[in-house]
């Protein structure tokens, strides 16, 4: 709780500093200051305070980050050759993919990630998978979402234990 | 002399990944007009997203180069990522819930000539029996586990 908030400090501070640009303003600082410390007070006085309040980066989510870039440059190569070509030969298909992860963000990490590739949709998510309209039958390939599920469960630090949901979070 | 190289070589950079940019958003568009049905548009829409709007403003950063502006617009290309996934999961989960069912199956483009304005009535009967079939694997939406 208090290394959420500590974080979440140093984070908006960060942030205003870098939107703002006054370095030199001693009092445009201070309010700065001010209302960085409200908010986290706020944050703190709804006791909504988790790791999803902080979001913070560490090199884990910085990988994941550069690999989701090489996955969505290669599957935009293949919807682009498909949309371009005069045939447009597709095969939607509709899937079912196995979803193993045990806590929220790491289940969000996972659909957003099937969703931000092209040629993937997640349609809905159900108790312990997710429905996924795909382009080409090619793409639903269950041994890539298992692999992209196992990513985006290392990238959150997501123990992967399918049954025992918990759900946390503002509440 | 070296400065101004390094300065023509930034903007070369930037034009051609603003240029690559376009070229992705312009076949995301192509693709929302050809594709047969709602959900294979959604995914000719997600190419405008991803590559055609990452790419575009990676171009915006090379140019700015190492300032507060390029800090912002790292920060709307990481907002992006965040967003369209969950923009499009909101489009087509509003589509599923309502009962839109999806095309599946091979599904492969008219060839030119193929969609005249009117067929003649012996034409016309060749066309039932490509609806049935058509209607046939719609009946079908379930998903192939």
């Amino acid at each position: 709780m208090i290394r959420s908030a500590l974080i979440l400090l140093v984070l908006l501070g960060a942030y205003w500093l870098a939107l703002s640009g006054y370095l030199d303003n001693p009092v445009l600082l201070t309010v700065g200051a001010i209302s960085v410390v409200l908010v986290v007070a706020m944050v703190m006085r709804m006791e909504i305070m988790d790791t999803e309040t902080a979001p913070y980066f560490h090199g884990k989510s910085l990988g994941y980050f550069a690999w989701m870039f090489v996955q969505i440059t290669k599957s935009n190569v293949e919807v682009v050759k498909a949309i371009l070509s005069p045939d447009m030969e597709i095969s939607p298909t509709m899937t079912k993919v196995p979803m193993p992860h045990s806590t929220d963000i790491g289940r969000v990490t996972f659909a957003n990630s099937i969703t931000l590739t092209p040629g993937t949709v997640a349609i809905e998510m159900q108790d312990d998978t997710i429905l996924v309209h795909a382009l080409l039958t090619s793409m639903t390939d269950q041994k890539a979402f298992a692999e992209m599920g196992e990513r985006a469960a290392w990238a959150v630090s997501d123990p992967m234990s399918g049954n025992n949901i918990q759900h946390e979070g503002g509440k | 002399m070296s400065g101004e190289f390094f300065h023509t070589a930034q903007m070369f950079i930037a034009g051609v990944l603003m240029i690559g940019g376009v070229f992705f958003v312009l076949a995301g568009a192509i693709g929302v007009i050809r594709m047969p049905d709602f959900y294979t548009r959604m995914h000719a829409a997600g190419v405008t997203d991803t590559l055609g709007a990452e790419l575009i403003l990676l171009g915006l950063i090379v140019q700015a180069g190492f300032s507060q502006t390029s800090i912002k617009l790292v920060f709307i290309a990481f907002f992006l990522f965040l967003t369209s996934p969950t923009a499009t999961h909101a489009v087509v989960g509003a589509a599923w819930q309502s009962g839109l069912k999806p095309k599946l199956g091979k599904y492969k483009a008219p060839a030119p000539g193929e969609r005249k304005p009117k067929p003649k009535p012996k034409a016309k009967r060749k066309a039932p029996a490509k609806t049935a079939k058509k209607a046939q694997a719609a009946k079908k939406p379930k998903a192939k586990t």
